[in-house]
């Protein structure tokens, strides 16, 4: 079956997500170019998110069955209670991408963050492909990461056909 | 005995926020006596906040805390909570449209008398059908005079 990727913007049209280095659960330190060449989803959320919390086993299933295709989910956490918060979320959760904590300057760079979740689609250039601000549609964002996938060559990744991506969306 | 509660939501204030206050007057007591502070609260249309006592450890509730100031607080009471059904939950604990947080204070017997002020902050943090805005805190000033 060929899903449509209706949600991608223009190859053109896509601006480059800034760049930030935050640090992981671990304390590396992460740069969001070291992603360059993958396709991303870049997730902002936080504990106290509720559909947020709707979305997370989304991704986790999306890192598990794709992570091998050049594929990365990239969490953001927004708590201001930071790692005393977000570290037990994630043991529980079982979450098993890797999840950052953000900052007021990434906040600000990414037009403020005011609300959660908001989840990019990079394209493996670090482009900007897809924002879902609130809670999203898991198909959607299937079929958008499974179209960049198939975009092979960077930079050509916008309207083609997506295939099975072997994470069913619910 | 109250000898006086002094707050009237008149008018809404000002606020960018999924939460504002209303209009806030003066309070004004002897030593010794009780004041009651009533904080009028509206949220956005199609918004919600936790409640005080939210069904979720990760959810913020929404609290009032005071500063030490020249009235003693004795306690803090919220509304009873509505339970709603999202897109997202079957039950949230939250506030919606307009409610009222009331702070019972006591006068301390040897408070001097004269003109003051009792400062304090309102922590709350607001989703709608689908998306959560971050947490917010306002900051509460409620004149004092002491008779």
């Amino acid at each position: 079956m060929v899903a449509q990727a209706t949600g991608l913007t223009p190859v053109k049209a896509r601006k480059l997500a800034p760049d930030f280095t935050l640090k992981d659960s671990h304390g590396a330190t992460v740069h969001l170019s070291d992603y360059r060449g993958k396709v991303v989803l870049l997730d902002f959320w936080a504990t106290w998110c509720t559909p947020c919390q709707v979305e997370i086993p989304w991704f986790i299933e999306f890192e598990r069955s794709l992570k091998g295709r050049g594929f990365a989910v990239l969490g953001v956490s927004m708590d201001e209670d930071g790692w005393d918060a977000v570290r037990p979320y994630i043991q529980k959760r079982g979450m098993n991408y890797r999840v950052l904590l953000g900052d007021e300057g990434v906040a600000k760079v990414y037009g403020g963050l005011d609300a959660l979740p908001t989840t990019l689609v990079l394209d493996r250039d670090g482009r900007i492909a897809a924002t879902h601000t609130g809670l999203s549609d898991k198909r959607e964002f299937l079929d958008e990461i499974t179209s960049l996938l198939e975009s092979r060559n960077a930079g050509n990744g916008a309207g083609s056909g997506a295939g099975s991506a072997g994470a069913g969306a619910r | 005995m109250v000898l006086a509660a002094a707050l009237v939501p008149l008018a809404r204030a000002q606020g960018s926020g999924a939460l504002s206050l209303g209009e806030i007057h003066p309070v004004a007591a002897a030593r010794g006596a009780a004041a009651k502070v009533t904080l009028t609260m509206y949220v956005r249309t199609g918004f919600h906040v936790n409640s005080d006592k939210p069904n979720d450890d990760y959810l913020i509730p929404l609290k009032l805390t005071w500063d030490k100031g020249p009235l003693d607080v004795e306690s803090v009471d919220y509304p009873a909570p509505q339970i709603e059904k999202t897109s997202f939950s079957d039950k949230l604990s939250v506030f919606s449209g307009s409610f009222r947080v009331s702070t019972n204070f006591r006068v301390p017997p040897d408070a001097t008398p004269g003109s003051g002020a009792m400062t304090g902050k309102l922590k709350y943090q607001a989703c709608d059908d689908h998306q959560c805005l971050r947490p917010q805190t306002i900051d509460v000033r409620v004149p004092v005079e002491i008779r």
